[in-house]
């Protein structure tokens, strides 16, 4: 545990020997991507350094969750290179494969696996990609399940949480596998207003531990505590990216300053 | 206002107004009419059999058959009694159903997943398979393996020969029949020692897994016991098995094991008609599990044959086995087409022949309906219970 860069644990406690600019994690160079003739995603650039926080927004059908969906292959690029902790996705299964144990993802809704107990949805990865022994992935679980404070739950099935709770272990389950990056797909989007809170202050604890993060969300209020840069996307471009402080009080883009406007009227 | 409010909670509403009085009222009259139906049925059939001089009563079952049935898996012969025609039919039934349930069902998963196969070959060949097969009535194709395929084989005379052991013809399939002799014990006993293992290594490849993790090659290491443990008892009781092989003598063959064309025509129709229903039960049963979770499976890194075998399919079971269920059923009902092509089954044997010699139409009947019902019912209990094991827990 104390070794892996993964844990929400590990490099709790920025500073210190650290140095000053840490490598680079994710390097994206002219991407494409078209959905029949539908150009999905245009020449997109992106270079994440270790530990970075991003939150990418932009008004719906912009392509956000197709570009962070590209980052584990669960949508393949055309055209463009991705390279994700020194391995490039190509159409190799191997390469594949190994960039998605190192990349956790979660997703809109949840997709937990409801056959499953919220325990076995989360040893399952561990213990048959990784072949940990079972009383291990079991004891690292629940450690990871205490951290989302939903100990108690481990043996109830999906059906039986709220939306709130589940999202809370999928949370969990992409942490078991101790992976290096996590990715998140609208995470709060389909939930309650009162269960909201409870997913962001995981999210926020996760971010405080270190651990790289892109998030394509709506939550402003996280974006301005946790990113280190937000992307604004717009029909398929980065349209803008700055650090939140900068890209809230004085967006440059005409088209992000109408995103803008539209999301804080209310 | 008040008053009435309060009248009508505690004197109660008119009775014929109370849904409760209604219901009563309806169950009675119901049940009333069913067992009026009832006595009316059993008071018609009996006078008019009494009218005719028809005898009641299951003392028929007793009595000598004196025909001759063309095959049997229980002892036979037509001095035995009629008693004993329905227990020949009944095997012959359940024969031909486990037969074609276990046909049908592996095939059947085979064509669902080649359904929906990326390759486009592969998915165009099953579509065109199930919708060739399912769109044919059964007795139409009963008809075309038996008439069509089977009886233009050759005579036996001019039988193919496979290896000289195996021999088909337009009278049946002839395979060598195993004859045990002195040390097949020793045989036998090497098998029941090789399952044991092969349990036992299981068990202890489990254990391992969950302690320590490390998968252990189980299929490979269990075919290989298996094989290995029977063959060496066999050498060392000295070969203890004989074969009697089927040999033509004068216009027929003689010796081995006999599967008539009526078995082979009625099991080849059931298990492909059956098997295209099940095809699309399967595919709709995998098609049912969302996306969403072969997503999340792929993005915590299982491959595909992983995520098929943890995730897709155990979540489709609980769609597929009601309606595969109905499909077993089905099968079974069906098989009594037999009668069509003359496979003696339970409804050609004892509701052909035997009602046919004896007249006793009521109880010959009955016992053939009866024995339907019970394995209908028996088939819906187990799929119930196995359906029961692999339901989703909600709530």
């Amino acid at each position: 545990m104390l070794n892996e860069a993964s844990g929400i644990d590990a490099q709790s406690s920025p500073g210190g020997q650290q140095p000053a600019v840490k490598p680079d994690i994710i390097r994206i160079e002219g991407v494409h991507k078209w959905y029949g003739g539908f150009h999905v995603l245009k020449n997109l650039n992106l270079t994440v350094r270790q530990g970075e926080k991003i939150v990418i927004c932009g008004p719906s059908g912009s392509g956000k969750s197709t570009f962070i969906r590209c980052i584990n292959r669960l949508e393949e690029h055309q055209h463009g290179s991705i390279i994700v902790d020194d391995i490039e996705l190509t159409d190799d299964v191997r390469q594949i494969d190994s960039v998605r144990r190192d990349v956790g993802m979660v997703f809109q809704h949840f997709n937990l696996f409801p056959h499953l107990t919220v325990l076995e949805n989360c040893c399952l990865a561990p213990v048959w990609v990784k072949k940990i022994p079972r009383k291990e992935a079991e004891s690292t679980a629940m450690e990871y399940l205490e951290r989302v404070r939903i100990p108690d739950q481990a043996n109830k099935y999906p059906g039986q949480l709220s939306g709130g709770q589940q999202q809370r272990v999928a949370i969990a389950r992409a942490l078991c596998m101790k992976p290096k990056i996590m990715l998140f797909d609208e995470p709060t989007s389909a939930l309650d207003p009162e269960m909201i809170a409870e997913v962001l202050d995981v999210m926020i604890e996760l971010a405080g531990s270190g651990m790289t993060m892109l998030c394509v969300t709506h939550e402003m209020g996280f974006a301005k505590t946790v990113a280190d840069r937000v992307i604004f996307m717009d029909a398929g471009e980065i349209v803008e990216q700055a650090p939140p402080q900068e890209f809230f009080s004085n967006p440059k883009e005409p088209r992000a300053q109408k995103f803008l406007q539209q999301i804080l009227q209310h | 206002m008040k008053k009435q409010a309060i009248n009508a909670r505690t004197y109660g509403v008119k009775p014929w107004y109370d849904p409760r009085v209604r219901s009563l009222v309806y169950q009675t009259l119901a049940i009333a009419l069913v067992f009026w139906g009832g006595w009316v049925l059993v008071e018609n059939t009996l006078s008019n059999m009494a009218s005719r001089g028809i005898s009641t009563g299951f003392g028929f079952l007793d009595e000598t058959a004196g025909f001759g049935i063309i095959m049997h898996l229980v002892p036979y012969d037509a001095t035995m009694s009629y008693g004993r025609t329905f227990w020949v039919g009944l095997a012959n039934t359940l024969l031909v159903s486990c037969m074609g349930v276990i046909a049908a069902t592996v095939l059947g998963f085979i064509i669902g997943v080649a359904r929906l196969s990326s390759n486009w070959l592969i998915a165009k060949l099953a579509l065109v398979y199930i919708e060739v097969i399912r769109n044919i009535p059964l007795l139409l194709q009963i008809f075309f393996w038996y008439f069509a395929v089977l009886s233009n084989l050759p005579s036996p005379r001019q039988s193919a020969d496979l290896g000289s052991a195996l021999f088909i013809n337009n009278r049946g399939l002839y395979l060598p029949q195993p004859v045990p002799q002195e040390g097949f014990g020793l045989f036998i006993a090497g098998v029941v020692l090789a399952v044991f293992a092969v349990v036992w290594v299981a068990k202890w490849a489990r254990k391992r897994q969950l302690a320590t993790g490390e998968r252990f090659p189980m299929v490979k290491v269990a075919l290989a016991i298996l094989v290995t443990v029977p063959f060496v008892a066999y050498v060392i009781a000295g070969d203890p098995l004989g074969w009697d092989v089927p040999a033509l003598k004068g216009f027929n063959f003689k010796g081995g094991i006999t599967v008539i064309p009526e078995l082979a025509a009625l099991w080849i129709a059931l298990s492909l008609y059956t098997a295209s229903f099940i095809a699309e039960i399967v595919r709709s049963g995998i098609l049912s599990v969302s996306k969403g979770q072969t997503e999340a499976a792929n993005a915590l890194g299982l491959p595909n044959r992983l995520t098929l075998r943890l995730v897709v399919i155990p979540q489709s079971l609980r769609v597929i086995i009601p309606p595969l269920t109905s499909q077993y059923l089905n099968l079974v009902k069906n098989s009594s087409l037999a009668t069509a092509i003359g496979y003696p089954d339970l409804v050609a044997v004892f509701m052909g022949t035997t009602l046919n010699q004896t007249g006793q139409a009521v109880e010959v009947v009955a016992m053939t309906m009866a024995v339907y019902l019970t394995i209908s019912l028996l088939i819906s209990l187990l799929m119930n219970l196995y359906n029961r094991a692999v339901a989703i827990k909600e709530r």
